[in-house]
């Protein structure tokens, strides 16, 4: 009976369009999503088949290829020399850039007076983070290889490379910052630290998780990047291992690039092993950024918006 | 205060006597007037005074022509309704108000005599004298250790003391060593809000300061947790003068000697022995207020 009355008081509503249009715009976006995991997993199938095609139609040595540097011999070409030099960038990047950065962001955040100028500066790192990788190749190309005389070393790519991730850098430090809560300082302004004991001990320290998951995504960037480093120059074959920060070099996404035009066709199978190997660096690098982020998340929320 | 200081507190709750009580005494609800009759004799020094202090956020006044003389080891309580300046007259006394740009202060307000505000007045070391407890607990993320090291550790008297001694002694002081004892490493974040309130209480006679300031300090905890603070500000008066807001008359009426109530518009409206206050208002807003009729 009851039910009956039900069904009769909800007969002249009609929810079939509406419910339509729900599953449409569920459909899309669906697809929208399975559309970018669909192209993932496409490159990276990709990028896996060349690299077995090349390995089975090549006598390609591995051991040799991981430790060897190149040469203009395909046979005896390896990529060793440069994942060291990768390593070396790297490595003269993440310090370049970090203190700069964090120093830059600390500064906007706790000391700069809040007006149109620190805004302006704020919104313009945006901006400088959108500038095409290039125009810092050539910038360093001009400015230090050239009028500096440093010359196409490893010390001037990671000055183009730290040009290049420090806008990142800081806006990841600002927001990681800024989520530490103002009760916090309070207290510890409270406890009559002064500015600098209270940014030491208790806003760093906090946002620490923060500033280093965005340094290590933006290093992830910056180790695939070709074209600053083609800018600032590179050696065609890196055949010698770097000696240190001033050596000549070819980083590993330039290596790979000068290998795909060569005529030799054993150069574009180790091509593609090179880019295994790059990929390999990034998925270690985004682990370490992920493992840091879920590590500190449980204890202030304050890194979740990097 | 005259006789109706015959009630007494054990430890926990507060319970009231009907024995012994003078006529005089008015209990209309269960408000029991007077924390200790120790503190009650004797005529105490004034440690903190204002002299028409006025503070203003931008163009909005906050407290206007306040002149109020607490004083030294005896618990002062802000009472009045929000927005009446309570807060602000608090945060002025350790000028954590120049934290915001926009505040600004006329008028004296002196610690121990001397103007606060004098230009040759550094906030931070006046910060070192008077210790601060907030609403919310904000221990730092850091251990309970570390958490109550700390302002020792700012204030660099860190190499002068036994450090776990000093850190020892603070949370015994703020009851809560007997709950920590044994996991001092464990993060401060990890306690509940009340434990966190009295860490946040440790970590702010840690440095043995002279005055607390609490602004509502229990109003965030469940009433147990707010009844062990309460009981700790009457034995923490022993060493340091309290000066706390409160939104809650009854904690007011319980724990303070002296109680002040500011009225909306940033005016102190009366300033005087807690029973006073409570049984014998001068000023009629008072009365209003504290019946429920008003804010």
């Amino acid at each position: 009976m009851s039910t009956k009355r039900e069904s009769n008081f909800l007969a002249d509503v009609d929810l079939t369009r509406e419910k339509l249009v729900n599953r449409l715009f569920y459909g899309t976006l669906v697809v929208a999503s399975v559309f970018g995991l669909v192209m993932l997993v496409l490159l990276i199938a990709d990028v896996l088949w060349e690299a077995t095609q090349a390995l089975s139609t090549f006598d390609i040595d591995i051991g040799n290829f991981l430790t060897g540097t190149s040469s203009s011999r395909a046979e005896q070409a390896g990529f060793g020399a440069s994942i060291l030099a990768s390593l070396w960038l790297m490595a003269l990047t993440a310090v370049l850039a970090f203190f700069i950065a964090v120093g830059c962001a600390v500064y906007l955040v706790e000391y700069a007076p809040e007006n149109r100028t620190t805004r302006l500066i704020e919104a313009n790192l945006a901006n400088l983070a959108g500038v095409p990788s290039i125009v810092y190749g050539l910038l360093v190309l001009a400015l230090i290889v050239n009028d500096a005389g440093l010359g196409s070393v490893i010390l001037a790519g990671a000055i183009a490379l730290a040009l290049l991730i420090v806008p990142i850098i800081i806006v990841a430090t600002i927001e990681s910052i800024r989520a530490v809560p103002s009760s916090v300082r309070d207290g510890s302004y409270a406890m009559g630290a002064t500015k600098w004991q209270t940014i030491r001990r208790v806003v760093l320290p906090q946002a620490m998780p923060g500033i280093l998951t965005g340094t290590i995504l933006a290093l992830a960037r910056a180790i695939g990047e070709t074209a600053p480093l083609i800018m600032v120059g590179t050696m065609l074959h890196a055949t010698r291992y770097p000696s240190g920060p001033l050596s000549s070099f070819s980083a590993m996404p330039t290596q790979i690039y000068n290998w795909t035009y060569q005529a030799d066709r054993m150069f574009n199978g180790l091509a593609a092993l090179g880019i295994v190997v790059l990929l390999l660096f990034l998925v270690a690098m985004y682990a370490l950024a992920g493992y840091l982020r879920n590590r500190y998340e449980t204890d202030d929320g304050s890194i979740s918006n990097v | 205060m005259s006789s109706n200081t015959t009630n007494e507190r054990t430890t926990g709750e507060s319970t009231s006597e009907t024995e012994g009580l003078s006529d005089d005494t008015i209990i209309e609800t269960d408000i029991s007037v007077g924390p200790d009759s120790s503190r009650t004799t004797g005529r105490p020094n004034t440690i903190v005074s204002a002299d028409s202090l006025d503070v203003y956020y931008g163009d909005d006044r906050a407290l206007s022509d306040v002149t109020i003389e607490i004083p030294e080891h005896r618990v002062t309580a802000m009472i009045g309704p929000s927005g009446c300046g309570k807060s602000t007259f608090l945060r002025s006394i350790n000028r954590m108000n120049d934290r915001i740009p926009s505040a600004h202060v006329d008028g004296a307000l002196s610690f121990r005599g001397k103007n606060v505000y004098d230009e040759d007045v550094d906030p931070v070391a006046l910060r070192r004298k008077i210790g601060q407890v907030f609403q919310s607990p904000n221990p730092f993320p850091k251990s309970i250790y570390d958490n109550v090291a700390y302002g020792l550790r700012v204030q660099g008297k860190a190499d002068d003391v036994d450090l776990d001694d000093a850190v020892e002694r603070a949370l015994r002081g703020a009851a809560l060593w007997d709950e920590v004892k044994d996991q001092l490493d464990e993060s401060g974040l990890d306690l509940s809000g009340g434990q966190q309130q009295r860490l946040c209480i440790a970590r702010a006679i840690a440095t043995d300061p002279e005055v607390i300031l609490m602004d509502e300090p229990t109003s965030a905890l469940d009433p147990v947790a707010a009844s062990k603070i309460e009981d700790l500000i009457d034995e923490l008066v022993e060493k340091y003068t309290v000066i706390i807001v409160t939104h809650n008359m009854q904690q007011a009426a319980r724990i303070s000697d002296k109680t002040a109530v500011f009225l909306t518009g940033g005016e102190l409206v009366e300033f005087d022995d807690t029973a006073r206050i409570f049984e014998n208002p001068d000023d009629d807003r008072v009365e209003d207020y504290i019946t429920g009729k008003f804010g």
